[in-house]
């Protein structure tokens, strides 16, 4: 009998989900510090949503559920699309997008291993295409709100979309950087202009750029604690990155600059927690340099010359589908092999 | 694509200099103290010897003695038979007692022949002729070298006389000498090195001699300075240079190609043997079995042995080859009261005994008794989630988890596309695997199984042939009978009447008539092909006409061996 090797030093999938999940949390304490606590909802919401689904697809598909619940993999799905959606998404969006990502992005594809498609942007791209007014309606950062809802008031907003009496929507809400910059720029302003608007901070947005520092700060941890590989997060990065300084540099009146790109919209949250989805990701190290700059690209494009103000989600959904190639095609040089 | 490449090239020369060593691999914890805090020990004689035959990788040797006869030690039992074989000699003095199926420590748990001896407690060897190797040629040596029972000792167990033979067309110029011993518990080449650095540098000498080579590199893991010291005192008491290098503690550096890497720089070619670059590997034990045969006259009749894990005095053995575990394990001060388990070998590549019983062997390096609370029984496996941790792990730079996803499908060929023979099963994969899944054994099945295919592809073509063969026998008896026929009834008319009768002529039309068909048949035989090809890649077309080719040569043999027949 060969059970060899008798030894293991592996981190369980449960706590490499944990781990991200923690790796996510000065993310969240940056939001409810920007934005308030309604993303405490969401949360919520999307985690028992996922839970749910999950543990009843398991069930329908004959599967023990305990050791797949505890996995923790659709409790950081469900926090993935909580934190792409508006952090005042009204609860019935938050629903349907997680059910949309457990149950047919995952569940309906095998479960856990087998998605070929990132559970979560799956789901936020049936969002985006199916309720694209209230998808882009994102709140304002408190200091920049006209009237600021505490914590009871954004629960309440959330899951009635009430708002406290006199309050029009307009009051809470505000047009995201990237957002404000395409119609902006629609208008025929030039960029430097545009960004002396409030909502653009000292980078890329108040609120929005501090939110995108938690990111890299948690992205960091999860280098250092060798749960991802620089190869994802430093090619997309560089590859939005010169994308946005070659345009800017070429028409710096039509195109924004780097810190923008870098720091507005989900490029931090794409970079170190959206691509680096190992399911649906390459696992060769060129694979990964391919694939990361090819979505980097990608996303540029979306959100300069496309119909949405961002574009991780789409660039990573057509990345996704190129998978079984760019592994097919980057197959390392085995020992002992010529190349 | 370039520009990437170069980059890459650039990104792994710097990461060189930070590890200039092995690419992949992992460090689980070493365990290897506490075998080395006591000095080698000697077990009293025991009182039955189980010897299996096959103990090398190899054909089984022909058995020379009978149930009754006694033997001494070091008596010849079985000698080496065909190329890749090994002598198996007696261990200790008495009388063979049976030659019957026995377990024997192999992964598969089944029975093989071996030799009973109960000892006479004597220990009495045969008497032991030196041979004076300075003044012999390589030939001799080998020659010698096939009574000598020596096999690779670090577990290949691979007959070392065949190792030694070199050949005009890959001339060897380096020996390199195997002391990394990277697998954790074992301790047995470290404690060897440590006790027996001068027999072993003997045995360079030899193995040197026999190759024909001055150069020599032995390599070390950094975690044995005790034995490095040793080695490097015994390289001043001898007259030639050695090149002792260290090398850093990741498994699996002890394996012979990664090692020469390590060492050398030079990756051998996966189709070729590391004699086409001109190195050959001997692991520590082989060369101190080498300088035991030929300076003192002993045959290969016992080996050193880790006895480690939960016992209550790990330490290591020079153990006579058939001893039984159990007296090892009783050496040892016995097992501690939850060991359920004995393993031998190491925790990475070792596998669980089917009985305490089961003899040493000369593959023996370690015997761990273990307990669930020492290995941890393996978590039930959760679906691979594509981390590639596997792949970083893969010394040999393979694709695990893709390799596991062709296996778990049955995709052989997609599986060897992906070079799963190139896989040398150390587990590092497993080791580092968070969903717990047994690869190594999804590769070993899927190794078997392309193994089984090729079996039975070859099996169907001979059977084919066979048939092909039979028709066209067939149909040449019938046209020779025919031939006989017609000359026959020539013969009686000619004796009649010289000219032609109508009959004649219908034979000959006949005759005609069949051989006509016979070229037809050879004709179309010859223009068939397989419809279903022709959109085959061209990799599949070039196999198949590998095998068309080959088929045809077989046929030819096989035309030539008949017409030699008849």
């Amino acid at each position: 009998m060969s059970r060899s090797p008798y030894v293991s030093q592996a981190p369980s999938v449960s706590l490499i989900m944990l781990k991200v999940m923690l790796a996510l949390i000065p993310a969240i304490g940056v939001y409810m510090w920007a934005y308030g606590g309604g993303i405490v909802l969401v949360l919520l919401l999307a985690s028992v949503t996922a839970l749910l689904a999950e543990a009843v697809m398991l069930k329908l598909r004959q599967r023990p559920i305990l050791p797949f619940l505890s996995d923790c993999s659709a409790l950081l799905t469900a926090w993935l699309l909580a934190l792409s959606l508006p952090p005042l998404a009204p609860w019935w969006l938050v629903v349907i997008g997680t059910l949309f990502a457990i149950v047919i992005a995952k569940q309906l594809y095998g479960g856990l291993g087998f998605n070929p498609f990132n559970p979560a942007m799956v789901g936020y791209a049936v969002l985006l295409i199916s309720f694209p007014t209230v998808m882009t309606h994102w709140p304002a950062p408190l200091s920049l709100a006209g009237a600021p809802l505490d914590w009871s008031a954004q629960w309440h907003y959330i899951l009635s979309g009430d708002l406290p009496a006199g309050l029009l929507p307009d009051a809470v809400s505000m047009a995201t950087p990237l957002d404000y910059l395409k119609t902006q720029l629609k208008l025929h302003h030039v960029t430097s202009s545009i960004m002396q608007a409030p909502q653009f901070g000292m980078l890329a947005g108040s609120g929005a750029e501090w939110v995108a520092l938690a990111y890299l700060f948690g992205g960091l941890y999860l280098l250092q604690q060798k749960i991802i590989t620089w190869h994802l997060p430093i090619a997309f990065i560089l590859s939005i990155g010169l994308m946005a300084a070659g345009f800017h540099w070429w028409q710096p009146d039509q195109y924004a600059g780097v810190g923008l790109h870098l720091f507005g919209g989900a490029t931090m949250l794409g970079a170190f927690f959206i691509l680096t989805d190992p399911v649906s990701g390459p696992t060769t190290p060129k694979g990964k340099l391919i694939f990361a700059a090819s979505a980097g690209v990608l996303t540029y494009l979306i959100r300069t010359f496309g119909g949405y103000p961002d574009g991780v989600a789409f660039s990573v959904l057509l990345m996704n589908m190129l998978v079984p190639l760019i592994d097919a095609w980057t197959q390392p040089r085995v020992f002992g092999h010529q190349k | 694509m370039n520009v990437l490449n170069n980059f890459l090239g650039a990104l792994k020369n710097t990461l060189a200099v930070a590890n200039p060593h092995l690419q992949g691999g992992v460090h689980p914890d070493e365990h290897k103290h506490e075998s080395t805090r006591l000095p080698i020990a000697h077990l009293p004689i025991p009182q039955h010897i189980v010897l299996p035959l096959r103990q090398h990788v190899g054909h089984l040797p022909k058995l020379l003695v009978k149930v009754g006869d006694r033997v001494k030690k070091g008596q010849l039992l079985a000698e080496a038979e065909g190329t890749i074989s090994a002598a198996i000699h007696a261990s200790t003095s008495g009388t063979v007692l049976a030659v019957e199926n026995r377990l024997i420590p192999h992964p598969s748990g089944l029975p093989d022949q071996c030799i009973v001896i109960a000892s006479d407690g004597l220990d009495e060897w045969i008497s032991l002729k030196p041979i004076d190797w300075r003044q012999m040629s390589a030939p001799e040596l080998i020659q010698h070298l096939r009574l000598s029972g020596i096999v690779g000792m670090g577990g290949a167990a691979f007959p070392t006389q065949v190792k030694l033979r070199t050949s005009p067309k890959t001339p060897v110029h380096t020996l390199i000498v195997n002391g990394a011993e990277c697998e954790p518990y074992i301790t047995c080449d470290d404690m060897l090195m440590r006790e027996y650095a001068d027999e072993m540098f003997k045995g360079i000498a030899i193995a040197q001699h026999i190759l024909g080579v001055t150069r020599c590199i032995i390599g070390v893991e950094d975690n044995k300075p005790e034995a490095l010291r040793a080695l490097q005192a015994a390289a001043q008491r001898v007259d030639f240079a050695v090149d002792i290098q260290v090398v850093p503690t990741i498994y699996p550096s002890g394996d012979a190609r990664q090692l020469i890497r390590l060492l050398t720089g030079i990756e051998v070619p996966n189709d070729k043997r590391s004699t086409d670059v001109g190195m050959q590997c001997f692991n520590v034990a082989t060369l101190r079995a080498l300088h035991r045969y030929f300076d003192i006259g002993e045959p290969s009749v016992s080996r050193i042995v880790t006895m480690t894990g939960k016992v209550a005095l790990a330490r290591n053995f020079e153990v006579l080859f058939g001893t039984p575990i159990a007296d090892l394990l009783q050496a040892a001060g016995g097992a501690d009261a939850d060991v359920d388990e004995y393993i031998m070998g190491g925790p990475m590549m070792g596998f669980s005994l089917p009985s305490i019983d089961v003899p040493v062997t000369k593959a023996c390096n370690c015997i761990i008794s273990s307990s669930p609370n020492l290995f941890a029984p393996a978590p039930e496996p959760l679906p691979c989630i594509r981390c590639a941790r596997c792949a970083e792990a893969c010394p040999v730079q393979l694709q695990p988890q893709e390799l596991y996803w062709f296996a778990k499908s049955k995709n052989i060929e997609k599986a060897r596309d992906y070079h799963l023979f190139d896989c040398i099963e150390c587990g590092c994969c497993s080791y580092v695997c968070p969903s717990n899944i047994p690869l190594v054994q999804y590769y070993r099945f899927a190794k078997s199984e392309a193994i089984a295919q090729d079996h039975a592809k070859e099996a169907a073509n001979i059977a084919r042939e066979r048939n092909e063969f039979r028709l066209m026998r067939i149909e040449r008896e019938k046209t020779e009978r025919a031939q006989r026929h017609a000359q026959k009834a020539l013969g009686t008319k000619e004796s009649e009447a010289p000219t032609a009768t109508p009959a004649d002529v219908a034979a000959a039309s006949k005759q005609a008539a069949i051989q006509a068909a016979i070229e037809r048949a050879k004709a179309q035989k010859a223009q068939i092909k397989p419809k279903n090809i022709e959109d085959a890649p061209s990799a599949v077309q070039q196999e198949i006409a590998e095998i068309d080719a080959r088929r045809e040569q077989a046929k030819q043999a096989v035309q030539t061996t008949t017409e030699q027949d008849s």
